[in-house]
């Protein structure tokens, strides 16, 4: 068995600047776990740029983005442990892990911060009918082989789904000199960033198509074509609207799921719309000590949130290993109201003297609405916004007097009004 | 050289068959048309250990259903297949269908099928308290089980050639002479020379049958629709769940897999096309709406995979088994459908005695080891296990397949095992490798790498499935 103060599992943007914060705030040894061979997460095979602009104030590719944490890591006594796979933590925070040097490895910890990000949604979960040939996969999938192995996936592309993944690689796979034949989206809108649409399909004349969806595969060893359909208000295809196009590779680009299983498996308490742990404002879940925070507590659209949430999370491990957390707990839950999707985090503890921002996602695409923040039946803010869509995250901040007002029966509630 | 045996066709009867002869000191070659063994009906079907009171007595389908289970549970262990007796229901939704339940237990009787019972609803809530409530009685059948089609093929050819057989992949059968005593077979990798035949062709062996002239079978290709369900689901339940039998088969069920995932399939419809493995929205929805009809918590929103199978139905409505009348040394395994896995270890064993017995002099083979070699499967060991594992090879404490935990160690195993993989989807059926609710997004290129690395190939000369089915093309600008 071996002593740290703080395990970070993941390797990525979240792990890193959640264990340079737990550092910053004076936690002593800290280990950081990564499965891949190398630190940076999902970020080293993002080679685009559009990264940092919140955070940096300056657009940086996803590798340079993870250098920066890289670098500053190096310049503290942060272990890294890559080619790591966590495996299990107990009820009592003792992480087993696996590598090919150490064999099983039982790290006690005083705390430890989830940051395991999310895979991509596999063609199996979703209704296409078909053959199983080859050159059908997700976005980030061929990203990988394209950026970081040098292969080429596939020469004629057909793209399902307009996450930004799927956007940008409809851009990449045209810049290495394949055709993108057109994108198609069963939502009504796109669920990518509106720069991304503009960037990567607009100035490329790759065709969108919303309300389609690919219903079948054809070919029997490689890909040789899809069917795609309009589809309905329900989501059913439309017959009689079926369109075949001939096609070697089909990318899938249809959600991100957060990596609970090690969550699930310690018997955290988990939010059914995020698919990620429920947590309070500095990102503690229900099981006192365990801390979750970037894409494995929800799926962001920017790296820049990513590590602002991950300094929280790391600044709250901290408070709770150097014995600092506020000393009384009063949570009030969030509440989503009308048009909103969800809320992290889920609960606020009142007697937390900062401000805490509330980020959130809404339902559906509103134009000149306002965004209400309440407490206690009162408005505390009320924000015009000229759009809100699904594919961008919003936040909304509840200022400290406000939260030292509140008592336990408090309600906490963000709204969209039209 | 002349082989005593050419099999054709490496599915579960084919594998099985090889391992038997292989018990003599006989030369065998075992012959595949695609790129690795289990590729046809074999790859795709329910899994499911019959207990035999289906199939109508005094057919082959019956003898060799009941003495098939009984030899499944030896098989498994000897050749390290996980293998489950975890019981069958079949389940009754009214009046008319408890009345076919009893005739269905009269023929089991009839079958020679022990451990039957019939179910009061009560007693049936009591082993499966999420079936839908409409559900009245039912038959438990407590020698059935579930093993992977797949797994058992892999396993039983690996011990095949361990034991001198000969496995010749992507070898198709397109015609076959005779001369004087010996057949020579036409295929894909040159002619091949020998004195008997074993036509375990699947889909195809009408096909095979016709090329002697043996016009006897006749095979029509059913397909059938299934999904897998994760892991999370659970045990919704664990005996495997049948509806009463229609026309077409056993109907839609509800089962769970050796791996804990919750299979649900499969449809039947006849297909023109015999490699036909292509599913459809019709097909799947179909499954989805009968499945409810059982267990109505089962829901395909998680559903990890959905794929189609396919079934060689011969008109005769039986298997067909034995020396074909046109030439007494090639014998058919033929229209094996289901029960067809459950009877495999007795169709091949009975194979494997017509041959033997019609040769005029055959040993034993003294070198015949019926263990498989034990495989490391770092999911399924203890702390202590992995540990000694890593000790011994430390590529079993890589993790590849964050899914299903399997380590870089084992798909080098897989691929370095006789009759080992070739291809991704060799290696996931061997690992499961790429076979957890990512479905390979992380993993799948990864394997690609491990595979070109231990081929001596590069990453885009690697398949999915052999043929064709290259996963990359050239190296970007």
């Amino acid at each position: 068995m071996i002593n740290y103060d703080l395990v970070v599992i993941g390797g990525g943007p979240a792990g890193m600047a959640a264990a340079l914060k737990a550092k910053e705030c004076g936690v002593g040894s800290i280990l950081i776990l990564e499965r891949a061979e190398t630190l940076g997460g999902i970020l080293e095979q993002c080679i685009h740029t559009g990264f940092g602009l919140h955070y940096f104030g300056e657009e940086l590719s996803g590798p340079e983005y993870a250098e920066r944490f890289i670098k500053e890591l190096k310049t503290t006594d942060i272990q890294v442990k890559c080619d790591t796979m966590a495996l299990d933590i107990s009820e009592n925070n003792v992480v087993t892990a696996v590598n090919k040097t150490d064999g099983l490895l039982k790290i006690q910890a005083k705390a430890v911060i989830l940051a395991m990000g999310c895979r991509e949604r596999p063609r199996g979960a979703l209704e296409m009918a078909g053959t199983r040939a080859s050159g059908i996969m997700t976005a980030g999938t061929a990203q990988k082989y394209v950026n970081i192995d040098g292969y080429m996936p596939g020469k004629e592309v057909v793209i399902l789904g307009s996450g930004d993944i799927g956007l940008i690689m409809a851009r990449r796979m045209t810049l290495e000199g394949a055709k993108v034949k057109v994108v198609c989206e069963i939502m009504p809108y796109s669920g990518g960033l509106t720069r991304n649409i503009v960037q990567c399909l607009d100035d490329f004349d790759i065709p969108l198509r919303l309300s389609t969806t690919v219903i079948e595969t054809h070919g029997k060893d490689r890909l040789e074509g899809v069917t795609i359909a309009k589809v309905d208000e329900k989501l059913q295809p439309i017959k009689g609207t079926e369109e075949y196009i001939p096609c070697d590779t089909l990318m899938l680009s249809v959600g991100l799921i957060p990596e609970n299983e090690l969550t699930k498996n310690v018997g955290i308490e988990m939010d059914r719309v995020t698919n990620g742990a429920v947590v309070d404002e500095m990102r503690q879940t229900d099981h006192k000590g365990i801390f979750a925070c970037g894409n494995v507590l929800h799926v962001h659209d920017l790296v820049d949130y990513v590590t602002l949430e991950s300094q929280l999370a790391g600044q709250g491990a901290a408070e709770y290993i150097l014995n600092k957390q506020p000393k009384e707990t009063v949570y009030v839950s969030t509440t989503t109201g009308t048009g909103v999707r969800y809320l992290v985090p889920q609960r606020v503890n009142i007697k937390n003297p900062n401000d805490v921002k509330l980020y959130f996602r809404v339902g559906r695409i509103f134009k000149n609405a306002k965004v209400v923040l309440e407490c206690d039946g009162k408005v505390i803010s009320s924000k015009k916004k000229v759009k809100l869509a699904p594919g961008e995250m919003e936040n909304v901040i509840i200022p400290a007097d406000v939260l030292a007002s509140m008592n336990e029966s408090g309600v906490i509630c963000v709204r969209v009004e039209e | 050289m002349v082989y005593d045996v050419a099999i054709i066709g490496a599915g579960v009867i084919g594998a099985l068959t090889a391992r038997e002869l292989s018990r003599f000191q006989l030369h065998i070659a075992l012959l595949e048309a695609e790129n690795d063994v289990a590729m046809g009906a074999t790859k795709a079907n329910s899994g499911i250990v019959h207990a035999g009171f289906d199939a109508l007595p005094g057919t082959l389908k019956a003898k060799f259903n009941v003495k098939g289970t009984a030899m499944m549970p030896e098989y498994c262990k000897e050749l390290n297949v996980p293998y489950k007796n975890n019981g069958s229901l079949v389940v009754a939704f009214s009046e008319e269908e408890i009345e076919e339940l009893k005739s269905l237990y009269e023929r089991g009787l009839q079958n020679n099928v022990a451990g039957m019972e019939l179910l009061s609803r009560d007693e049936l809530f009591a082993l499966e308290p999420n079936l839908a409530p409409e559900a009245c009685g039912a038959l438990l059948a407590k020698t059935a089980g579930i093993v992977c089609p797949y797994e058992l093929t892999i396993a039983a050819a690996e011990n095949a050639v361990t034991n001198g057989a000969e496995f010749k992949r992507n070898c198709r059968v397109e015609g076959i002479e005779k001369e004087e005593e010996v057949f020579v077979l036409h295929t894909t990798q040159g002619d091949i020379r020998t004195r008997y035949v074993v036509n375990a062709a699947g889909t195809h062996s009408d096909q095979i049958a016709a090329m002697i002239g043996d016009d006897s079978v006749k095979i029509k290709a059913r397909s059938g629709e299934y999904f897998i369900l994760d892991k999370s689901v659970g045990d919704v339940v664990t005996h495997t769940i049948f509806q009463c039998p229609t026309e077409l088969g056993k109907g839609v069920l509800v089962s769970p897999t050796v791996d804990g995932n919750i299979l649900i399939g499969p449809t039947a419809t006849e297909t023109e096309d015999r490699d036909n493995t292509a599913t459809t929205l019709a097909g799947l929805n179909n499954v989805k709406v009968l499945a409810a009809k059982s267990c109505k918590v089962v829901s395909t929103r998680s559903a990890i995979t959905s794929f189609a199978g396919l079934r060689a139905h011969a008109e005769s409505n039986d298997f067909v088994i034995g020396p074909s009348k046109a030439d007494s040394k090639f014998i058919n395994a033929a229209g094996i459908e289901s029960p067809g896995l459950s009877s495999a270890p007795a169709i091949a064993k009975y194979i494997a005695y017509i041959i033997t017995n019609d040769y005029t002099d055959v040993a034993p083979n003294e070198n015949f080891v019926a263990e498989r070699k034990d495989v490391f499967r770092f999911r399924n060991a203890s702390d202590e296990e992995r540990q000694e594992a890593i000790d011994r090879n430390p590529a079993y404490g890589r993790i590849i397949c964050r899914c299903e935990s399997v380590t870089e160690g084992e798909i080098i195993d897989a691929i370095r095992a006789p009759a080992g993989a070739r291809d991704v989807d060799g290696v996931k059926r061997r690992t499961r490798a790429g076979m957890g609710r990512c479905q390979g997004g992380f993993c799948g290129s990864k394997v690609v790498e491990i595979l070109a690395r231990e081929l001596g190939k590069e990453i885009n000369e690697i398949t999915k499935f052999g043929n064709g089915s290259n996963i990359l093309f050239e190296k970007t600008k």
